[in-house]
């Protein structure tokens, strides 16, 4: 066995080029593997712990107004473990010398002690005190987006009430984690504040003495949530409770989940294509390896080396390269994943990071790993078993050569002799040469997938924002109120022109499915806000009817135009009607509804009422304005759209890019590994004709013609199946990636498909340039010496 | 580097031009500690024209020399003029060129390329070359006129050793290296590929070395060169040279 070792070492240390790129290749996967598990744990865990440690509530309920005496009834549900009743009271926060409209959300705590449920962690300071009238704790984001420290004040707009605040504290809780104001679709730090007062003072200004208008629950373990929500439901009602929510689709925890889960969908995806690639060029090298050693193998089975021990060699080999690949990979994996769970704690707002590495990982990867590994190197293993020793020793019949397809249809004549040689190379074996423009054109899909990302995000932005809702400003009211405050906020000076919109809250159903979500009310020839449809034209509202975005329609409710949907609005009133759907936009974010103003205020039997108004605004006015704005109570909230485009920006920066670059630089080792082991492989098979040559008075250069020329062929041959690979594989991701926040278009940018062509060239020239110095040292006698 | 011109003189004549002249030639290879002396000072003319076999155990030193005359490798020591020039002290790029012009090689295991026609392995060579034969006429010369669009595959040792040797003349080199062009050869063909190097050596005046283990090749030879451990062992004329079909194996 000692000296069949030695082989082992010395084989390896011979072809430690192409075990190096496939090394690289190989622990790229399991890179990429353990980064998005690791992360994918580690997130989940954390968020689990701060879930339980935080008591995080189970069951949601907004009423309009409950007198505190229905804790009894809603306690003695059989199911529910704990109640906890609170004041939620929408505010404006005025900041000195930030001009632009902050809004807020203000949750009563018990005036001294810790709630029941959905517990504050504290980031600096500390809880409120009883008997004391004027302090809040903020949250932690609003308190870094402001540089806002415990003993300053806040200047707060309760109810219409200007109250002075202290800031006792800072930190959150499960209930926001993720922050994104009402109406907006990314977390805004400057913008929205999430805050904590006590219930007594917090009642008094909000007109709650006595009574609440949330209330939040948890379940025993044996609790049939769908009944016990129903009952809850019963209860609720009188007071103007619109129905329970479920954790699942209470938004911070909804918007968490939905990432996590698009977390889980690309984790999949990304190791596969890595260990099947590292797979593939392992079939190649042990492959080329065993049909170079046909004699030796020979030799060792007439000298009584069994079988077992044979396929032992080279499985023994295939194992370290493996095993190498695991070992490198695994701490470049934590590493990157305990990076990438740093930005994504960051981004979700989560109190602290448990990073782990769970062995469970590390064996599976392991296993996946071995078993691509195994998978791709079996066929050549059994040609080594299966060898006799008696026809391994004759030697291997001289290949039988053809002239060319492209010779034979008569451009012979044009073709210099070597460049008939590279046309026959190819065309000799076609299956060989088929693998390796698969394997270099895998690599070209995947630089794409990095670059992509960025494409399909500013076509996103474009339809949002240049072409769907094109305001200046977004004015929300507190409740729906009359078309006059449309009129007087477009006589504003400054503001240039308004049209109004209205939401209401419904549950959607068709057949046994239902979708709770917001229906928009627009003049059908509004021109500020616009549906678009799939060929980007901009469609007008029906008079009837209801217009549903294509993922709501599609993908949740199943339905297509033409069929009739079950409208129930969830605003207290219940109206109930069965609409036709009119007609489906493209709609990348969220997933709405919309209807005529006339059509849904004919519904909601109200009136004229409106929502908010969406409005065209002179930049030079626009600081006035939103003074104008925040000395109204009535408004809820403003939404400045060039803020919602930075916003968004500031997102995909945190998320995208990390991943961007890090799936970009993968994608470049599989990129120079593929095509370096080529280049490789090509030199090996060809060392011999080339060194022929060069006895035969042919220069360096024109040998490397003939080996570069072959390179340079498959990698142009790669490149317009790779493109088209690429844009498969993107499609593939988009679909794994859509959730019911956002919706990844397949959109690919030429600028995209050049890159990844660009760096599969560069690739292929730095390994062109490698294999040329090594042809550089080519031993012509040696060459002539053996037989092959 | 000129290009020598051939003259006709005969070799068994009083003064034949001297094609090849090395002058102490040594070759020593390291190999970590130990050192191989493949050859320890060779002292040896080659003249235009002539036809010479070269005889000695293995390992001791034949190929060696016969890469060194041939532009493959360079001497540790000595000198070996080329006409009027030194190749010892010739660069990488000026002995490809040396050997692109002047040297025809021929090898046990052929080395053809596979995946090129007869024809189209002699155009490999008459491509780069400045007066060359055409492929046509080299393959012709050694009797393959009817196989020239077949592939190595397709053609039998000898046969392919015949197309090397076309290749190996199609330059019109001045001097043709064969080692052991009959090495892998049975004795019919062996004798067909000796009577393709007589032919060129008689009809194109080639200078010809042939190295081999078969001492019955000697006969053909104008002049028979023994090598031992690296030296000159001894150098013989042959007043009764044979054909190679008259040979006794
Ligand atoms: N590349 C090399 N490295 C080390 N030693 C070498 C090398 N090439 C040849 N030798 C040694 O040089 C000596 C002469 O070798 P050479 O090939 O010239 O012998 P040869 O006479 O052609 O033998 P054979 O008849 O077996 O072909 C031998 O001892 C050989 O081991
Ligand atoms: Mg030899």
């Amino acid at each position: 066995m000692k000296a069949l070792e030695h082989k082992l070492w010395r084989d390896l240390w011979n072809l430690r080029g192409q075990t190096l790129a496939i090394i690289a290749v190989m622990a790229s996967g399991v890179a990429c593997f353990i980064m998005f598990m690791s992360t994918l744990d580690s997130l989940l865990q954390s968020r689990d712990r701060y879930y339980s440690e935080y008591r995080f509530a189970e069951i949601f309920v907004p009423v309009k107004r409950a007198p505190e005496s229905v804790v009894l009834r809603l306690e003695s549900i059989a199911g529910v473990s704990k109640v906890d009743t609170r004041v939620v009271a929408p505010v404006t926060v005025d900041m000195e010398g930030f001009h632009e409209p902050i809004i807020g959300t203000i949750t009563s705590i018990p005036d001294s002690g810790e709630p029941l449920l959905n517990r504050l962690y504290l980031r600096a300071g500390r809880l409120i005190e009883p008997g004391r009238n004027n302090e809040i704790v903020i949250s932690e984001a609003f308190a870094e987006a402001h540089q806002l420290h415990p003993g300053d004040t806040l200047r707060v707009t309760i109810n219409g009430k200007r109250e002075r605040l202290h800031i006792v504290g800072s930190g959150g809780s499960p209930e926001y984690v993720h922050q994104v104001p009402p109406g907006g679709a990314f977390p805004d730090y400057e913008r929205y504040a999430v805050m904590w007062m006590g219930r007594t003072p917090l009642a008094r200004a909000y007109d709650m003495d006595g009574a609440f208008n949330h209330v939040v629950l948890t379940l025993t373990r044996d609790a049939d949530a769908p009944a016990v929500m129903d009952q809850i439901d019963a209860i609720l009602r009188p007071y103007g409770g619109v129905g329970a929510i479920a954790r699942k689709d209470q938004s911070s925890h909804f918007m968490l989940a939905q990432e996590l889960t698009q977390l889980e969908n690309l984790s999949g995806v990304f190791p596969i294509i890595f260990l099947s690639v590292a797979a593939f060029l392992l079939n190649v090298v042990v492959t080329r390896l065993v049909g170079t050693q046909r004699e030796q193998i020979a030799a060792l089975k007439a000298f009584g080396y069994s079988n077992i021990a044979i396929a032992l060699h080279y499985l023994q080999m295939i194992m370290l390269i493996v095993l190498a690949g695991i070992t490198a990979g695994v701490p470049l994996g934590a590493t990157l994943g305990h990076m990438l769970s740093e930005i994504f704690v960051e981004y979700f707002r989560l109190p602290f990071l448990d990073y782990t590495l769970e062995p469970l990982r590390v064996l599976q990867v392991s296993l996946i790993t071995g078993a691509a590994g195994l998978l791709g190197t079996l066929a050549a293993v059994r040609a080594a078993v299966r060898l006799k020793p008696a026809a391994a020793m004759r030697p291997e019949a001289p290949a039988v050569y053809r002239t060319s397809l492209l010779e034979r249809i008569g451009v012979q004549r044009l073709l210099s002799t070597p460049t008939r040689m590279i046309l026959r190379n190819l065309a000799h074996k076609p299956v060989k040469s088929l693998l390796a423009i698969l394997g270099i054109s895998l690599s070209v899909g995947i630089l794409m997938t990095g670059q992509f990302q960025q494409d399909s995000i500013n076509f996103m932005m474009h339809l949002r924002y240049i072409l769907s809702q094109r305001d200046d400003l977004t004015v929300v009211f507190n409740e729906p109120t009359s078309h006059r405050a449309l009129t007087e906020l477009v006589s504003l000076p400054g503001v240039q022109y308004g049209e109004p919109f209205r939401f209401v809250p419904v549950r959607l159903r068709f057949e046994h499915r239902s979708y709770r979500t917001l229906i928009w009310a627009l003049e059908p020839d509004a021109s500020i806000r616009r549906l678009v449809d799939n060929d980007l034209q901009v469609i007008k509202l029906p008079p009837d009817g209801i217009i549903l975005n294509e993922y709501l329609a599609t993908s949740i409710l199943h339905l297509k135009a033409g069929d009739r949907v079950v409208v129930e609005t969830l605003d207290g009133r219940m109206r109930k009607a069965s609409l036709p759907v009119a007609g489906l936009i493209q709609e990348d974010f969220g997933v709405s509804a919309y209807m005529s103003l006339q059509a849904l205020n004919r519904l909601m039997q109200e009136g004229e009422l409106i929502s908010g108004a969406s409005l065209y605004i002179d930049e030079r006015y626009a600081n006035e304005i939103y003074q104008q704005i925040k000395e109204r109570p009535a408004i809820a909230a403003a939404l400045i759209r060039q803020q919602e485009i930075r916003n968004f920006h500031r997102v995909m920066d945190q998320t995208m890019l990390f991943w961007t670059s890090v799936a970009t630089l993968f994608a470049i080792t599989i990129a120079v590994g593929v095509v370096y082991n080529s280049a490789r492989i090509i030199l090996t098979e060809r060392s011999r004709e080339l060194a022929s040559l060069r006895v035969l008075g042919y220069t360096r250069g024109e040998i490397s013609y003939i080996l570069l020329g072959e390179l340079a062929l498959l990698t142009l041959a790669a490149l317009p199946v790779g493109l088209l690979f690429g844009r498969a594989l993107c499609g593939y991701i988009t679909l794994t990636v859509n959730n019911d926040m956002y919706r990844v278009p397949l959109v690919i940018e030429p600028s995209t498909y050049a890159f990844a062509a660009f760096c599969v060239l560069l690739a292929a020239a730095v390994s062109g340039l490698l294999v040329r110095q090594k042809l550089d040292k080519l031993d012509l006698i040696a060459a002539l010496k053996t037989k092959e | 580097m000129t290009n020598p011109v051939s003259d006709t003189s005969n070799p068994t004549h009083s003064s034949p031009a001297v094609v090849f002249e090395t002058h102490d030639v040594t070759k020593t290879y390291q190999m970590g500690e130990v050192e191989v002396r493949a050859l320890r000072g060779i002292d040896l003319e080659l003249y235009e024209g002539e036809f010479v076999v070269m005889l000695g155990p293995s390992g001791s030193g034949k190929s060696t020399l016969l890469n060194i005359l041939g532009g493959l490798d360079v001497p540790s020591s000595g000198t070996v003029r080329y006409g009027d020039t030194d190749l010892s002290t010739f660069n990488e790029s000026v002995l490809t060129q040396y050997r692109r012009e002047h040297v025809g090689f021929v090898f046990q295991f052929y080395n053809l390329i596979p995946s090129l026609t007869a024809r189209e392995n002699v155009a490999l060579v008459t491509e780069i070359s400045s007066q060359p034969l055409a492929p046509e006429e080299a393959l012709k010369l050694v009797e393959l006129s009817d196989r020239m669009d077949h592939f190595p595959a397709q053609l039998s040792g000898g046969e392919q050793q015949r197309v090397a040797i076309a290749r190996a003349i199609a330059k019109r080199p001045r001097v043709l290296l064969c080692d052991e062009p009959t090495g892998a050869l049975d004795i019919r063909t062996g004798i067909v590929v000796l009577e393709a190097l007589a032919k060129v050596n008689r009809e194109l005046g080639t200078t010809t070395v042939v190295i081999t283990h078969n001492v019955a090749i000697a006969d053909m030879a104008d002049r028979v060169i023994r090598l031992s451990d690296g030296m000159i062992a001894s150098i013989e004329g042959n007043p009764h040279k044979k054909s190679p079909s008259e040979l006794s194996w």
